[in-house]
């Protein structure tokens, strides 16, 4: 099996795996962080985003050989005491029930305001369409973005 | 032909309360804890044991358990959060941990029927109220001062009079020795300091940064990994199977016949072992299974449709309920159609179990501990004490995670191949594999006085029956049709005073598809049935349909929900250019009524532009964990009305995954707005009650708009 060499969360990883493993596996199964969530195998539910070179990707359906070079963030590594805004605002809107799916749909805020740090409702809907959540915390994860987005600075962050 | 009879109020309570298990809801608190997955390994923690769900170390730092599943209803929250209002103790100074199965000390521990506040606030505020006395009582002997000058507060025992304190950690080992105070006081609802407050849940925490831990997170030492080939037409034996390929997979260990039962039938597959989820995966892929298939029809939808239509016929008429519909001013007939539907949890079924010699422990997301620790003990012959089922966290229940199929069959993984197993569901065995919600149609008849009022109502269903799945192989001829043999979950009880003649009959389907309790079971598609044909009467007296519910619902609760439904809507004043809907159902303790509101939009299309929600769940402990779970409720209320339905095809589940079986998005959801009613009654259920009035208001509403009636779930909003 071919060696892989990973940066997760700024951390460096070595490990052994089939090039066609995908890197959910890599990550929940190999190097151990168990937030990333498996919901569907097929990049459907999103469960399982994490960001590749800051950009979010289903890992259910990334094989371990395309990662390159591109450093890899899960959600331990979006902060380590829960004040990351985006973390804050589900705080504040309670927005977890079940909470099965909330890793990915972080992530997927989270690059969505990186990009765009005050979306619309238009944005909002796009970037977050493809993560479902069954408990339907939809009201609240919108509720969320909008008020992490209004603590942001009004420049983009990149 | 058969007899029916006159529905009694007895008689009511007696057949809804036959519908079956389902899910709960409960109320939370804020703050930071350390939470770990207690098992039997770690009490030690906790510090002396001062009541079964109370123990208190010498730091006076607080444990207490959560003897229920958290499937994200808020029961972690609900039941630590009364217990600590009668101990006066802030949960922010607590830790939380779930107990292991263990009847005799906590009780019955199942997820059903939103029971986890209605069945145990009672008794779980005695048993903080009980501590709270032992605590005061050590103070005062040791003070040598009067009982009535000491109160608690924060975690300390105070003397009032010269404000000297005792930390609990401090008197609890003595506390400990006495015994517990029986009936103590309890508060009155208005001197709460935490119950009723929309505090902040405290799993949230660890559900934003990965920490929370569900079954498919647990890990064992040495543990080994197990997938299933199942029978995709669910009764099939396995004939043979080649795993020549599989046994080539590097880390591949075994590959074994394997059963589990569901009700009274043993379901068979074959377990691919590996040392890692990978191998046994990749295994599964090339391994070649034949099924025998014989023995049991293969029915397709559409098959299961055309017998539950020919149902309705069966019961045949009752003479008493057609003399009064003859009678009837006006009269009207309808059938609604509900489908099969999967529960489709964010987190497939998965289950770690370690058999040894005498012992059986579990790890998983349990839902129904009590039921999987005793069904295990019976299945394996292992003495019930000996059963250790610990709960993690649950991606989504729903009902499913009640059920003990999974542990059983990770046991009897573990115990072929003597090693600890941790059983991985995928998606698509989690989706098509069942038990379904069982389809269920509703012939509905009823006619109307010159005054408006309904004088004769029946509703007949067919559907497979949740019980009778407990028959032996392969599956049974359903008991005889028949009045008075329905469900009615889900209908508001007072239409049962108000309707002179009602009567309900059902008749099973017999079908070798697996069926179990949904959220709402019962509810959620007699609901559908019962609200929506209320409304076509209303438009058949030429009435208001808030109106004609009020006056068809003569209960006080009732009479107020409408009118706090009508006042917070504004329903009178709506205009011409929106389509209103209301439904009110009853289910599992609680009340809840929706109006939901569709427009036509500029492309032509129909959108659901808001719904608001008025739920009467008498005495309650956490507002926003209330709002929240009707918010859930109704998105998937959404889901089963307009987005998916498992279909079969040749005796096998179509969909699969979330490709086909299309969940509610981003995109779908409306503005929800939801109200509590503050009143006097018992604590009712909330996990539940939200979801059955969705479906029929929002058909109500899109016959409000456009004068066509739906009476058949799924259907395609962008359609009508």
């Amino acid at each position: 099996m071919p060696l892989y060499q990973l940066s997760i969360n700024g951390k460096k990883y070595r490990v052994n795996a089939d090039a066609q493993m995908p890197l959910l596996w890599v990550i929940r199964e190999l190097v151990g962080l168990t937030g990333t969530k498996y919901g569907c195998g097929i990049a459907q539910c999103g469960a399982c985003t994490v960001h590749l070179k800051g950009a979010p990707v289903r890992s259910c359906s990334f094989p371990v050989s395309a990662v390159l070079n591109q450093p890899i963030t899960t959600i331990e590594g979006i902060s380590n005491d829960n004040s990351h805004p985006v973390q804050k605002a589900w705080i504040d809107e309670q927005v977890p029930q079940c909470g099965y799916c909330q890793s990915g749909q972080i992530m997927s805020a989270v690059a969505l305001l990186r990009d765009n740090p005050h979306p619309s409702d238009a944005d909002i809907n796009a970037a977050m369409q493809g993560n479902i959540c069954r408990c339907g915390t939809y009201p609240r994860i919108r509720k969320a973005i909008k008020r992490a987005a209004a603590t942001l600075p009004k420049t983009n962050g990149q | 032909m058969k007899i029916m009879k006159e529905i009694s109020r007895r008689n009511f309570i007696r057949q809804t309360s036959l519908s079956g298990i389902a899910l709960t809801l409960g109320a939370s608190v804020s703050g930071k804890t350390a939470v770990e997955i207690i098992n039997a390994q770690t009490p030690d923690k906790m510090g002396t044991e001062l009541m079964s769900w109370i123990s208190i170390d010498k730091s006076g730092k607080v444990t207490i358990v959560s003897h229920r599943s958290e499937m994200g209803q808020g029961t972690y929250q609900a039941i630590p959060q009364m217990i600590a209002e009668e101990l006066e103790v802030n949960l922010d100074q607590v830790t939380i941990f779930f107990a292991p199965a263990n009847p005799k000390k906590y009780g019955p521990q199942p997820q059903e029927g939103s029971f986890s506040v209605r069945g145990w606030y009672k008794q779980l505020l005695q048993v903080g109220a009980s501590a709270r006395e032992m605590l005061i009582d050590v103070a005062t002997k040791r003070w040598n001062v009067a009982t009535s000058e000491c109160y608690a507060k924060n975690g300390d025992v105070i003397h009032r009079p010269s404000g000297k304190k005792l930390g609990y950690g401090l008197l609890v080992e003595e506390a400990a020795t006495l015994t517990p105070p029986q009936n103590v006081e309890l508060k009155s609802r208005k001197a709460y300091k935490i119950i009723g407050k929309p505090l902040r849940r405290q799993d949230i925490p660890l559900k934003i940064n990965g920490t929370a831990q569900f079954g498919l997170d647990k890990k064992l030492p040495g543990m080994l990994y197990a997938v299933v080939e199942r029978s995709p037409r669910f009764r099939g034996k396995v004939k043979r199977f080649d795993d020549s390929k599989t046994k080539a997979i590097p880390g591949v260990k075994q590959v074994l016949t394997v059963k589990r039962a569901v009700f009274g039938s043993l379901f068979e597959g074959v377990a691919v072992v590996a040392d890692s989820l990978w191998a046994a995966l990749q295994g599964r892929k090339v391994l070649v299974v034949e099924w025998d298939d014989s023995g049991f029809d293969h029915p397709g939808s559409e098959q299961l449709a055309s017998q539950m239509r020919e149902n309705l016929k069966k019961p045949g008429p009752s003479p008493q309920f057609e003399a009064a519909f003859e009678n009837a001013t006006k009269k009207l007939e309808a059938v609604y159609e509900t489908p099969y539907q999967s529960h489709s949890c964010m987190e497939p079924l998965n289950c770690i179990a370690h058999v040894q010699d005498n012992r059986i422990e579990i790890w998983g997301p349990i839902q129904e501990a009590n039921w999987i620790q005793a069904d295990l003990s019976e299945r394996m012959g292992i003495p019930k004490e000996n059963v250790t089922v610990n709960m993690t966290f649950l991606g989504g229940g729903f009902g499913r995670k009640a059920f003990p199929d999974y542990p059983h069959e990770a046991a009897l993984i573990s115990k072929a191949i003597n090693a600890p197993v941790q059983v991985v569901w995928t998606r698509e065995d989690d989706m098509r594999l069942g038990p379904f919600r069982p389809g269920a149609f509703y012939a509905c008849r009823g006619g109307i006085d010159n005054k408006g009022q309904i004088q004769a109502l029946q509703t007949i269903t067919a559907t497979q029956w949740l019980g009778e799945g407990w028959s032996p192989e392969p599956y049974p001829d359903p008991k005889p049709a028949g009045y008075n043999s329905g469900s009615l979950e889900g209908m508001p009880s007072p239409y049962f005073k108000a309707i002179p003649h009602y009567s309900f009959g059902g008749v099973g389907t017999r079908s070798p598809i697996p069926v179990m309790w949904w959220r709402a079971p019962m509810a959620n598609t007699a609901g559908f049935a019962g609200e929506s044909f209320v409304d076509e009467l209303a438009h058949l007296a030429g009435q208001d349909p808030m109106d004609f519910r009020r006056s068809h619902l003569p209960d006080k609760r009732f009479q107020a929900l409408l009118d706090q439904l009508e006042a917070i809507s504004n329903w009178k004043s709506r205009g011409k250019n929106a389509g209103w809907g209301v439904a009110i159902t009853e289910c599992f303790g609680g009340i809840c009524g929706h109006i939901v509101q569709v427009v036509r939009k500029t492309d032509g299309k129909l959108n659901i532009n808001k719904v608001i929600a008025l739920i009467d769940c008498g005495w309650y402990v956490n507002p926003d964990i209330i709002r929240a779970q009707v918010e859930g409720s109704i998105i998937m209320g959404l889901g089963a009305a307009i987005k998916h339905a498992t279909t079969f095809n040749d005796g096998k589940a179509v969909h699969q995954n979330f490709n086909t079986y299309e969940m509610p998005r981003m995109t779908d959801t409306p503005e929800i707005e939801v109200h509590i009613m503050e009143n006097d009654e018992p604590a009712g259920g909330v996990g539940e009650p939200g979801l059955p009035p969705f479906a029929p208001a929002l058909c109500n509403a899109i016959f409000d708009l456009t004068g066509k009636r739906i009476r058949t779930l799924p259907f395609k909003l962008e359609e009508v």
